[in-house]
């Protein structure tokens, strides 16, 4: 009977799921176009098409114009970071999510967003950056995810509330010792540098610190894509998985290890913003459904648009920057609030 | 072709069973009888090897058609595709499920009569709609050992029926090796050769369902005398309660 009436509307909603992909898109075009065209100095988006049309065809020349520098050596390479941070962060929250079973664990719910705060503060501490600040907010965000699974794991068991409960444990661990490492900072040269990295910002994006990104973040999204079908196995209970040839406690650590470098990368490169792997994920999963083999390039395309525009607003609306962190609280806080207690009242309701 | 040997089992002064051997050949269903709480799906997870032993061996073959009793409760996936994931064995660690997966995720279901389950969301399904595809997912594995957890006791009687129908179909359609816990005799007796019953107290006793399930061992096993009737034209006896003058009680 059900099924008859649900017939109608289950065929136009596959028809919006066949054209969702496209439209996603289109809009991270779109969203990237306008990042590129807004700032102080505007540039109008047919004249920003020119630009990048000419370069496509000679990439040995200089840029000399007021408008090319702007777009080639500034908005450009800004962009095109937030993008890549955006879809890694997202993708790397999609795919906790469904190794935890919970769709309210996040890189930052987890510690490893600290975890890597307090390794790249420590590498700026010790007078590093580039890769070893890079690969210090790797190394300490899979130490915060160690931490967290071992704290979690009681009785040969992990229950989800534990893992959160861990997750905040360890996160305000990390979170005291980037302070101590604030405290001890030289007020003059490290302080300044440990402070305006952790706010979060794609303000110092240059073409070499995207070159730099690029390689942790592809890793990591094509390692995450790769096991998409594996996702929607791991998202099973745990011995449900085991008797089809899963074994999820090996294989959930190809998942772990994509994440952390996806985050800790973005932490390396542009502090610590929160957030994004919480809301896009679940975003992402009204529109396109649990299955990871769309879950995973939806998250991925509206995580970079989401971030795109973000970013696009913190340089814009006032004269000043607003830091990345604060404007993803703002609307982070409030989302997760709501699927807490969507999360809590289906589980009772079950 | 699946089972344990000399397996023991307790968790502190509770012993589960001790010196146990089961074993469910190719052609044979075998039935785990037991009073709630009693550990039967215990047993059932030491056999598939999700449960760690005390002592004793299994043998299984690497992939088991398993059938638990809340699969897969969360997931927001249509019925073809959580058969589907019965094909993962086959698929590794970064592989994607084809035509031809597809192809034998269709067939499992045609073969539990459950075809027009395909395309609705498995969230959404009944306790009997979910318990098919599961069923039908354990067949997609292609193993010919399957386990089963509980099967009928979250259904109505009408889907009791249809899923001991199906259990009977697949031990005879094939030289499948089943396995199934229960808590009804009347079930133990419908649908399996052989039964293994886990008394109270830790004793653990097996043998053909038409020797073990007496009315004298299940007054044992239960607790509590029940009627034991001979349908009209029947060759067995089903298990029946007394009727309740509600003058005993209190």
């Amino acid at each position: 009977m059900s099924a008859a009436l649900d017939e109608a509307p289950r065929r136009a909603w596959l028809s919006l799921r066949l054209g969702v992909f496209p439209a996603m898109v289109g809009g991270l075009a779109l969203a990237m176009l306008y990042a590129i065209s807004a700032g102080r100095f505007d540039v109008p988006w047919t004249r920003i098409i020119e630009i990048l049309w000419a370069r496509a065809w000679d990439l040995s020349g200089n840029p000399e114009a007021m408008d090319e520098r702007i777009v080639e050596l500034v908005r450009l390479p800004r962009v095109l970071l937030a993008a890549m941070s955006g879809a890694a962060l997202a993708v790397g929250g999609a795919a906790l999510q469904g190794v935890f079973r919970n769709p309210l664990v996040s890189p930052q719910i987890l510690g490893i967003s600290q975890g890597g705060a307090f390794g790249g503060a420590l590498a700026i501490l010790l007078g590093y950056h580039g890769v070893v600040l890079l690969g210090m907010s790797f190394v300490f965000g899979l130490a915060a995810l160690l931490l967290v699974g071992l704290l979690s794991h009681i009785n040969g068991r992990t229950e989800i509330l534990t893992v959160i409960l861990a997750g905040m444990i360890v996160g305000a661990f990390f979170a005291a010792l980037v302070s101590v490492l604030q405290f001890i900072a030289d007020p003059n040269t490290s302080l300044p540098a440990i402070v305006y990295w952790l706010m979060g910002s794609f303000s110092t994006a240059t073409w070499a610190r995207l070159g730099l990104a690029v390689p942790g973040m592809m890793l990591g999204l094509v390692l995450v894509w790769a096991l998409r079908y594996r996702l929607n196995l791991l998202s099973l209970d745990e011995a449900e998985a085991r008797s089809l040839g899963v074994n999820p406690d090996r294989e959930r650590w190809f998942i772990f290890i994509a994440a952390t470098l996806m985050t800790g990368t973005s932490v390396a490169v542009a502090g610590v913003i929160g957030w994004i792997g919480l809301v896009v994920p679940h975003a992402a999963r009204l529109v396109v459904g649990d299955d990871h083999r769309r879950l995973i390039p939806a998250s991925a395309l509206l995580g970079a648009a989401y971030l795109v525009v973000i970013d696009t607003f913190a340089r814009t609306l006032t004269a000043a920057e607003i830091p990345l962190g604060v404007l993803t609280a703002l609307i982070g806080a409030p989302v997760f609030a709501v699927l807490l207690r969507q999360h809590f009242r289906r589980a009772g309701a079950g | 072709m699946i089972g344990i040997t000399d397996a023991s089992l307790s968790f502190g002064a509770l012993r589960l069973f001790a010196g146990l051997s089961v074993d469910v050949p190719r052609g044979r269903t075998t039935a785990i009888l037991g009073p709630n709480g009693r550990g039967k799906t215990t047993l059932l997870r030491a056999i598939l090897g999700f449960q760690a032993m005390d002592k004793g061996r299994r043998h299984a073959p690497s992939i088991v058609g398993y059938v638990p009793q809340h699969g897969a409760s969360q997931v927001r996936l249509s019925g073809l595709e959580v058969v589907t994931m019965g094909r993962a064995a086959r698929l590794g660690l970064f592989g994607q499920p084809g035509p031809e997966d597809a192809e034998a995720a269709s067939a499992a279901l045609v073969q539990v009569g459950a075809c027009h389950l395909a395309d609705l969301r498995y969230d959404r399904m009944s306790g009997g709609q979910r318990q098919m595809i599961l069923i039908a997912r354990a067949l997609a594995t292609g193993s010919d050992a399957l386990v089963l957890d509980e099967p009928t006791s979250a259904l109505d009687l009408g889907n009791q029926s249809r899923t001991l129908s199906l259990i009977a179909a697949l031990g005879r359609t094939r030289d499948r090796a089943i396995l199934f816990t229960t808590h009804d005799p009347n079930h133990a007796l419908a649908v399996a050769d052989d039964v293994v019953m886990m008394m109270p107290g830790g004793a653990v006793v097996q043998g053909a369902v038409a020797q073990m399930i007496t009315p004298d061992l299940m007054a044992e096993l239960y607790g509590v005398p029940m009627n034991w009737v001979r349908p009209d034209g029947s060759k067995r006896r089903i298990a029946m309660l007394p009727e309740f003058t509600g003058k005993d009680a209190l």
